[in-house]
């Protein structure tokens, strides 16, 4: 254990935990967004493994690390479309067509990545990227500043996505939709027109934070995500829909399973004890949903439908 | 509705299925052939059937309660574990005991494992769609353990091929073949008069009365005197032990008669717990129209092995085509009840009554929450 | 707005059908509204006023008729296009973002915050200016749960100033308000005509519709009965063109003898959903044979007093005595078994299972007792003879025991409500808003029931926002205000402006007129 409590170790598994955090924040800002205004959103996880998947293939076939990016978005974002059609248009009920689409992505993933690569292939993952200066000062530049892309995406969308709520007119009116939807639509503010802007935005964010997972592992296979797209949804809950929040949950995630990894790298945990570890993020979630549970802040109309007259 | 439901997410496969460079025609050929054609066949879908069936009419109870049980792979991991785990203690006891032993054990163990969603949604307000999904990666992990460990086949260590199953198990707890010629077994019977029960359990007794009522109207249900939130653990706890069962009838049943993983996610449970959610849905969450939709979807699974040999498609599509039925299934379900409700609001004159003083209601719901 | 001149026609309405599944919502409607009066649209619940209204504010699409505009034809086919014609809604349930601002409130959907960025300061600096003009108090940067529910009203009303609407719609708009805040918006509603705008106001209310009114238009089954003014009609008469028959306006008493005390609170304190106090020090008393009112603007804690009484609600403190024995903090069940019953104020979300048969509801909770239950078993020819002596004696009107609850009238649904919690002939009943919402007649037939049991020595706590009904059944009435009783009067000391003073946080004198 001593091992553990080096200062290269700790920044180093401080780097990979700002590394590993970012898929889980990536899909809970999406989330974030999409219950934001008022729509719940549990097919995150199945998103992702097709973004993931996408992103995969796409890399594996191109060697285009951007390429790859740019299909799990617009996988992500197809399903986004898919998604607003069912829960807004057909109206179906959030909570279990959610789970549809994650069995769907599940399946399909998995059938695509059988079918057309068959043999876990590796892929080139995404280079590391040190910005000036801050990538080199001492210590915490290298865990900070000499990270891929899509964790400075993540990170900077942050910021960008608490702007977008809390400063624009777009954002009043997704806290005005996911509030009180009948009010919005008394005022000439389109519900379903919100709505499927962030359904369609937070699914395309979910697809490339599969494509982070994958760009990261630089390798696909079944069920790769393993929980990602669920824990990123308790994300949203133990943030209390503030982006600031979700980032410091999805840090908490991200660190934990740095120092799980890092634990078995020096042999601290061996053999079926890494199954132990390996339950921990979940039992985690429950523990943080047991506590956030009783705090409010939820939208007032989330998982509701919305009917003009009624 | 629900035929369309299975129409579309078929077109969609068969869109796939071009788009994966297989004839669709040949495909779905090879699927219907493989999971009806002939005895074999047919007994192959009620066997793969038989799972769907305990968890699908476990499902049904939580859902008619109000909640939303996601949580049948770790329930029918917990429920194998336990019983497993009897008959590796007590392997000489006589078939006449031990076989139903398991299967009390096995109810038990999902109970027990359905039952902590459903106290941590009571007591401490936890969604249970994310707490079973969380306690699906614990089972999992647990089995992993088990398996990888104290549990693991003493000649496979000794081999040293180290596969991750437990021995054969004591064959007096053999799911006994029915007579036939088939693999079909006593399982087969177990879940169907397990789906009557849930049936009687849920229309013809006091507590389904509570339980259904709890799911309509938890605040109806608290005026009216009940406790709603036991009744969402009870609820848990009976979907729970469903599941346990197949876990039971999944092991105990199978050609190895050992418990199994392939160190994935989907482990031996074949996603039965997944399936099962379609196959209640379909059931019109009915426990007993979830017979019939049970052993559809059992056959759509034998048939897609059949597929995958025939047009060399992964059966995983079927899988995917069944995340699709959901979707299809909840869209067309909440459409029609949609349709009913305002056409039963606006029926006769009076009945515009009740949506002014629905409105009147939920205003004064809004102010008081606001 | 300002170049409209008074009197001029500013809206048309021609020949308005609509017609739902199975019912005529409005069969060939015609209204008009001239700009600077009232005009008021008078009916039961379910007469069509509401579908009339929507239809011009776009939230439902007529099947004939045609809408006009200073005389030009318009199509609204959604609130976007009546906010751009001018027209503005007060719903009887407010359209607010209780988490936003009252500036965030009024900006949304402007079409000047169409652009990207949010800019509310002339946004706050134009709500200051129109409610001094107005006369409308409200800070904007107040957060909508901030507010009192009269001041959210004004928030409403703000809104629809600021979007300068020609013709304000305005829909049971002073159900949340007591006496003296009706007042106060009756004033402000004036000074808008005053400037040119027409008002439709809707109500059930006569005496308030008899104050405001230039113009009446009375609805019934969707036709038009009646149009008139104030200086032409009666109260009694807009209740016949109402309801299409003589109707009683206060509920015939009968004798009834005062006995011991069923129910007696001692110091209650209950808290709201928000963990706030919403009971504080209460004490009152409730005898057999004798009905005691609740009166006060709803929202002022007498839901959470009847929840506490009935177990559904955790008391703070205090005690809570039923019939000798000491019911606080006991669950529903335990309270019910002391032959208390308890018809909730909200009934479709408290009282019945939508979706289950009218039996089902009917044994709802009496479900896990002998003869109903066997063994943990159902009883279904029990519940069959229990289901349809109750429909027969209550005169619930359902095609059968089978139908589901939610197919019934609000009126119907009441009366199975009734049906099951006096059944069997409770020592006491809490009926909360036991009309709300219901047509007249089953209004009197329900007044009549409660009268009924009052005779045969039930004690009563009658919780109600309707004075009227209030002042006719009670006994003693007790006036709520921020979780208090202000006062207790006598039936023949009671009068609305006495009340209304105790409704509004005026504490009387000691010496009392």
């Amino acid at each position: 254990m001593s091992d553990f409590f080096t200062a290269t170790v700790l920044l180093a598994t401080l780097a990979s935990g700002i590394r590993l955090a970012t898929p889980f924040l990536l899909a809970a800002l999406g989330e974030t967004l999409g219950q934001k205004s008022g729509v719940l959103n549990l097919g995150v996880e199945g998103v992702m493994l097709l973004g993931a998947y996408g992103a995969y293939y796409a890399t594996l076939r191109t060697d285009s690390v951007l390429i790859g990016i740019g299909v799990g978005v617009l996988v992500g974002a197809f399903m986004g479309v898919v998604y607003g059609v069912v829960t807004l248009a057909l109206k179906a009920e959030q909570g279990i067509s959610g789970i549809g689409i994650f069995i769907f992505g599940l399946g399909i993933s998995d059938l695509l990545f059988q079918k057309q690569v068959g043999t876990p292939t590796p892929i080139d993952g995404l280079g590391h990227f040190s910005i000036p200066v801050l990538g080199d000062l001492p210590l915490i530049g290298e865990a900070l500043f000499q990270q891929n892309v899509l964790v400075y995406v993540a990170f900077l969308l942050v910021p960008a996505l608490w702007f977008v709520i809390n400063r624009t007119t777009f954002g009043l009116n997704v806290k005005a939709v996911g509030e009180t939807p009948e009010a919005a639509d008394s005022l000439g503010v389109s519900v379903d027109r919100t709505r499927y802007i962030t359904i369609i935005v937070g699914n395309a964010m979910a697809g490339l934070a599969g494509a982070a997972l994958a760009l990261e592992l630089a390798i696909f296979q079944q069920n790769l995500t393993n929980g990602h797209g669920f824990i990123a949804i308790a994300l949203v809950y133990f943030g209390a829909w503030r982006p600031s929040g979700v980032m410091a949950g999805a840090l908490v995630f991200g660190l934990i399973q740095a120092m799980v990894l890092q634990w078995k790298t020096l042999g601290i945990v061996v053999g079926t004890t890494a199954s132990i570890v390996g339950m921990f993020p979940a039992v985690l979630t429950i523990l943080v949903l047991v506590v956030v549970s009783r705090g409010t802040g939820a939208p007032a109309a989330l998982t509701r439908p919305f009917e003009r007259g009624h | 509705m629900l035929i369309g439901a299975v129409l579309a997410a078929g077109l969609i496969g068969a869109v796939m299925l071009l788009v994966l460079g297989a004839n669709p025609l040949t495909g779905y050929a090879a699927l219907i052939d493989g999971a009806f054609g002939g005895t074999k066949n047919l007994a192959n879908s009620a066997l793969k059937a038989m799972p769907l069936l305990l968890v699908g009419a476990g499902i049904t109870v939580a859902f008619r309660t109000g909640v939303i049980n996601i949580g049948g792979e770790g329930q029918i991991i917990a429920g194998a574990i336990l019983s497993t785990l009897l008959v590796l203690a007590l392997p000489d006891v006589p078939r006449l005991i031990l076989l139903p032993s398991a299967f009390l054990f096995g109810a038990i163990g999902g109970a027990i494992w359905g039952g902590m969603a459903g106290a941590l949604k009571s007591y401490a307000g936890v969604n249970e769609i994310l707490s079973t999904i969380m306690l699906n990666i614990i089972a999992v992990q647990i089995l992993n353990l088990l398996l990888r460990g104290p549990l693991m086949d003493p000649g496979e260590i000794e081999r040293g091929s180290r596969i991750p199953h437990t021995e054969r198990l004591s064959g007096n707890a053999d799911l006994p073949i029915l007579p036939g010629g088939t693999r079909l077994h006593f399982g087969v019977i177990v879940a169907v008069v397990m789906a009557v029960v849930c049936y009687v359990l849920l229309f013809r007794t006091t507590q389904g009365l509570r339980l259904r009522a709890s799911g309509h109207n938890p605040f109806a249900s608290l005026y009216a005197g009940m406790s709603v939130k036991r009744n969402v653990v009870l609820a848990f706890m009976y979907s729970g032990a469903m599941c346990g069962l197949a876990g039971v009838t999944l092991v105990f049943g199978s050609e190895g008669h050992r418990l199994a993983t392939d160190g994935g996610a989907t482990t031996f449970t074949g996603a039965a717990g997944f399936n099962g959610i379609v196959a209640a849905l379909f059931g019109g969450l009915h426990p007993l129209w979830t017979i019939p939709a049970s052993f559809l979807f059992g056959a759509l699974l034998v048939g897609a092995n059949a597929m995958q040999r025939e047009v060399q498609v992964p059966a995983a599509l079927i899988l995917g085509l069944n995340g699709l039925v959901v979707v299809f299934v909840v869209a067309s379900l909440q459409t029609r009840v949609r349709l009913a409700q305002i056409a039963s609001r606006l029926r006769g004159e009076e009945q515009a009554d009740l949506s002014l003083s629905d409105e009147a209601s939920s205003a004064e719901a809004g102010a008081d929450t606001s | 707005m300002t170049d409209t001149t008074n009197g001029e026609v500013l809206l048309e309405l021609d020949g308005i059908t609509k017609q739902f599944p199975g019912v005529l919502a409005n069969d060939r409607v015609d209204f008009d509204v001239k700009s600077g009066e009232v005009h008021t649209l008078l009916g039961e619940n379910g007469a069509g006023k509401s579908t009339l209204m929507k239809i011009l504010y776009g939230l439902y699409n007529a099947d004939e008729g045609e809408i006009r505009l200073r005389g030009n034809p318009v199509t609204i086919s959604s609130p976007s296009d009546a906010i751009e014609q001018g027209i503005g809604m007060i719903h009887q349930h407010f359209m607010l973002v209780p988490t936003l601002t009252v500036a965030e409130n009024v900006a949304l959907g402007l079409p000047s915050s169409k652009r990207m960025l949010m800019d509310l300061t002339p946004v706050r600096q134009r709500i200051r200016e129109l409610s001094d003009t107005y006369g409308l108090a409200v800070d904007p940067d107040s957060y909508i749960w901030q507010l009192a529910v009269g001041e959210r009203q004004r928030v409403e009303i703000l809104k629809a100033i600021y979007r300068d609407v020609s013709l304000l719609i305005l829909d049971e708009p002073t159900s949340v308000l007591t006496p003296a805040e009706v007042d106060d918006l009756f004033e402000t509603l004036r000074q808008m005509t005053r400037g040119g705008r027409g008002l439709v106001f809707i109500s059930h209310k006569l005496h308030e519709v008899m104050a405001l009114s230039d113009r009446i238009t009375v609805l019934r089954l969707g036709r038009v009965t009646g149009r008139t003014t104030p200086a032409e009609t009666s109260r009694e008469d807009l209740a016949h063109m109402m309801v299409g028959r003589q109707v009683k306006l206060a509920p015939t008493r009968t004798d009834s003898t005062v006995g011991e005390a069923r129910l007696t609170v001692r110091g209650l304190n209950v808290i709201g959903d928000r963990g706030t106090p919403a009971v504080t020090d209460l004490d009152i008393e409730v005898r057999s044979g004798e009905v005691v009112g609740i009166a006060g603007v709803s929202g002022n804690g007498q839901r959470e007093l009847a929840e506490a009484l009935s177990g559904l609600r955790p008391v703070a403190s205090g005690e809570v005595i039923i019939n000798g024995t000491d019911t606080t903090n006991r669950s529903p069940k335990e309270i019910r078994r002391l032959s208390v019953s308890y018809i909730p104020e909200e009934r479709m979300r408290d009282g019945t299972v939508a979706e289950f048969s009218v039996a089902e509801n009917l044994i709802l909770t009496d479900h896990d007792l002998p003869p109903i239950s066997r063994r943990g078993f159902l009883d279904f020819n029990q519940i069959k003879q229990v289901g349809s002596a109750l429909v027969k004696r209550f005169t619930v009107k359902t095609p059968t025991l089978e139908t589901p609850t939610s197919s019934l009238s609000g009126g119907n649904i009441q009366k199975l409500i009734i049906a099951r919690e006096l059944s069997g002939d409770p020592e006491l009943l809490i009926a909360a808003q036991p009309t709300r919402g219901v047509d007249i007649g089953a209004a009197e037939y329900i007044h009549s029931v409660l009268m009924g049991q009052r005779a045969q020595g039930t004690a009563i706590l009658l919780i109600s926002e309707d004075l009227d009904e209030v002042m006719g059944l009670a006994d003693r009435i007790a006036v709520m205000f921020e979780g208090r009783i202000m006062g207790v009067l006598d039936r023949a000391e009671a009068t609305i402006s006495r009340l209304g003073l105790l409704m509004a946080g005026v504490e009387e004198p000691n010496d009392s007129e």
